[in-house]
């Protein structure tokens, strides 16, 4: 870990997936913990996704996903976050994510999994220790 | 096991969610030093504090319409049939995503959402098949559907006009409120101008050919969801309806012309006393602002028309069948309230699309309360309590302040263009989340009573690719065997009258009636209109803050 700069992380809601409560709420504890946190807004497809987190060369790429899409969008973006060169960043993605489909997030690469109700101490924690 | 903290000795200060300091007991002197009885009056006559109607549900109980659609519209007819079987006795209709975007099942930003969090529409054919078998005239449809609402509750009409019903006659609702999609939900399409301009179209035009349709439900609700308090949301929603009211004066229709089909909803977690109050205290407001601000003379168009219902932001993950309890406790906060129509997040609704065992639940909570529990047998049961005459004053007080805090700051539609509002919510939303994580704000079984748990067992419901793909060539065989050119002439309307100023509902009706999609109807206006660009800031400050 850095220890003179902010640990930048992008914030992403993909799809069209319009709750965005949980990601603000993140997106604020973030901020107050110390870190750059840069939000996507709604509506950003995996192309988008990948770029933006290129452009801030962003060590945490976060997701937010309550409309049951997360299997399909993490499967989309891994490679092209791989292709972006991001393949040595930190993966994360919260929200509605069944137990059931943990593991295979964990298997694409996103390595911190926070189901609905994790508490932002956690998710926070998980970063300080985990970002490159 | 955690345990929880010991009772404390000391007397505790109780504040209620919307900020107003909760007494140990309340006597008449309470309900005088908070404005008295002036505004309490009688069912039925204004200011409406204790019901719109005056015998309410001993007339007739609140009509019960969960929200529901899946897959294709086929999927869902067979559970609105389910429903209806059950007893339920209105339809609450849930779109897929890309419907409520504006995109058609084929759009590649639809991929994987088609059919997933609710019903796929791309064209009339698709409404045809979803309510088939479903006498329109003796159940009211609600569409849940707002970027795209001109369209779909164009096709509505259309639909209704084929099957041979009077629209002069027709009822039914549309959520079709937008400004609140900026807040809160977020399939909003266009920009905030051409938006408002939308929700006018529809409102100006129903008021003429179908004058017993209520073209908007103005929601609290998803802003509540987002993080504001019980009296912002019924504030906002106010301030809201004040923006549409204004949009369709300025186009010359008198207040009594379109006010009376103006609708609301709101949401029902929380502080039983407080959302009681929250209810009578906005039933009055609204009638007070409609008379005085407005100059409505019929008692219709004073009325706060409501859904009560939903409650999803109290519900949880951990120890899911508590949220059965917890919507029995909603349920009944919503008939105290004098709700004209209920509906239940079911208890497997933060996991998944409810099953229809978890919709019978919450459809059989709503019919114990009329056939057991003598919720229906008199008129607003908690009328005439020192408490909660107090707190329906003081709330009231509450929701006035903020709408002029809101007025100061520059007015409605200027503040959720700007993200003020949004900014405002989602700070209140971590604040409390702050509060949840610390324990400081209880959640039983999230920070107190918890238990170790495994994952729930329950019904997921499945999602098929192999359905999507039908949708497509589906809509596939619509655009194969329509008329091309009328669909080309129909669309170059929409497209004129967008740039014209126009009212865009008779082209919009002539396009669905052509069987034009979703998407290309939308992809029409979006030429003209162009897209709302989401402003992300996420600030900090009080709302005044933005109009200095």
């Amino acid at each position: 870990m850095n220890g003179t700069k902010a640990i930048k992380v992008v914030l992403a809601k993909p799809g069209l997936d319009g709750h965005d409560q949980g990601a603000k709420v993140v997106a604020r504890a973030l901020r107050d913990a110390g870190f750059e946190v840069v939000y996507t807004g709604l509506r950003q497809t995996p192309e988008a996704i990948a770029k933006i987190a290129s452009d801030e060369d962003a060590q945490v790429i976060a997701l937010s996903s309550m409309a049951g899409t997360h299997l399909s969008v993490c499967r989309r973006l891994k490679p092209l976050l791989e292709q972006a060169g991001l393949g040595d960043r930190l993966w994360i993605i919260g929200g509605n994510l069944p137990a059931q489909d943990h593991d295979t997030l964990r298997e694409l690469g996103f390595r911190g999994v926070f189901a609905s109700s994790s508490r932002l101490e956690d998710i926070i924690d998980f970063i300080r220790t985990n970002a490159p | 096991m955690s345990k929880p903290k010991p009772p404390e000795r000391q007397p505790r200060r109780v504040i209620n969610e919307s900020g107003i300091e909760i007494q140990p007991l309340y006597t008449a002197a309470d309900v005088a030093a908070s404005g008295g009885e002036d505004m309490i009056g009688r069912p039925g006559e204004y200011p409406f504090t204790r019901g719109i109607h005056p015998q309410m549900y001993r007339k007739q109980p609140w009509t019960m319409r969960q929200y529901t659609g899946f897959g294709n519209a086929a999927d869902t007819n067979q559970r609105f049939h389910y429903l209806i079987a059950n007893g339920q006795t209105g339809l609450n209709v849930a779109f897929d995503l890309p419907t409520q975007c504006g995109l058609d099942s084929d759009d590649p930003q639809a991929e994987g959402e088609v059919g997933r969090v609710g019903m796929a529409i791309d064209t009339l054919r698709d409404f045809e098949i979803a309510f088939e078998g479903i006498d329109l005239d003796q159940i009211t449809v609600s569409l849940t559907i707002n970027g795209a609402a001109a369209i779909l509750i164009a096709m509505y009409l259309a639909l209704a006009e084929k099957r041979g019903y009077d629209l002069t006659k027709l009822r039914g609702t549309a959520q079709n409120d937008i400004l609140k999609e900026f807040v809160g939900r977020g399939t909003w399409v266009f920009p905030v101008g051409p938006s408002i301009r939308l929700v006018g179209d529809t409102i100006e035009y129903c008021a003429e050919h179908a004058p017993k349709y209520s073209p908007v439900s103005v929601c609290g609700y998803h802003i509540r969801e987002s993080g504001c308090d019980p009296a912002q949301e019924m504030a906002f929603a106010f301030c809201i309806a004040r923006a549409y009211a204004d949009e369709v004066i300025g186009r010359g229709l008198a207040v009594d012309e379109f006010a009376g089909r103006l609708s609301f909803n709101f949401n029902i977690f929380g502080n039983l006393f407080e959302q009681v109050a929250k209810f009578r205290a906005g039933r009055s407001l609204w009638a007070k602002i409609m008379k005085e601000q407005y100059g409505a003379t019929q008692p219709g168009s004073m009325w706060l028309r409501m859904i009560a219902g939903g409650g999803g932001g109290g519900l949880t993950f951990e120890q899911p069948e508590l949220n059965i309890v917890r919507g029995a406790y909603y349920a009944l906060i919503s008939a105290l309230s004098g709700a004209q129509t209920m509906a239940l997040c079911c208890y497997d609704e933060a996991f998944t699309i409810p099953s229809e065992y978890a919709q019978r639940i919450s459809l059989r909570t709503m019919q114990l309360l009329i056939e057991e529990m003598g919720l229906t047998d008199t008129v607003d049961p908690l009328g005439g309590s020192y408490y909660v005459e107090t707190l329906t004053n003081q709330m009231r007080t509450r929701m006035e302040e903020i709408m002029r805090e809101v007025d100061a700051g520059g007015g409605i539609v200027r503040l959720i263009a700007d993200g003020r509002i949004q900014d405002r919510v989602s700070a209140q939303a971590y604040q409390r989340q702050r509060e949840i994580d610390a324990g400081t704000f209880r959640k039983v079984g999230v920070n107190c009573y918890r238990i170790e748990e495994k994952p729930p067992e329950m019904e997921f419901h499945p999602y098929r690719e192999q359905d999507a793909a039908a949708q497509v060539r589906a809509l596939g065989e619509v655009r194969a065997t329509r008329d091309a050119a009328q669909v080309a002439a129909a669309l170059a309307r929409v497209r004129a009258d967008a740039r014209s100023g126009a009212n865009l509902m008779p082209a919009i009706v002539d396009a669905v009636k052509a069987y034009a999609s979703v998407g290309e109807i939308t992809a029409v206006l979006v030429e003209v209109f162009g897209r709302y660009q989401e402003p992300v800031a996420l600030r900090d400050e009080p709302l005044a803050a933005a109009g200095r």
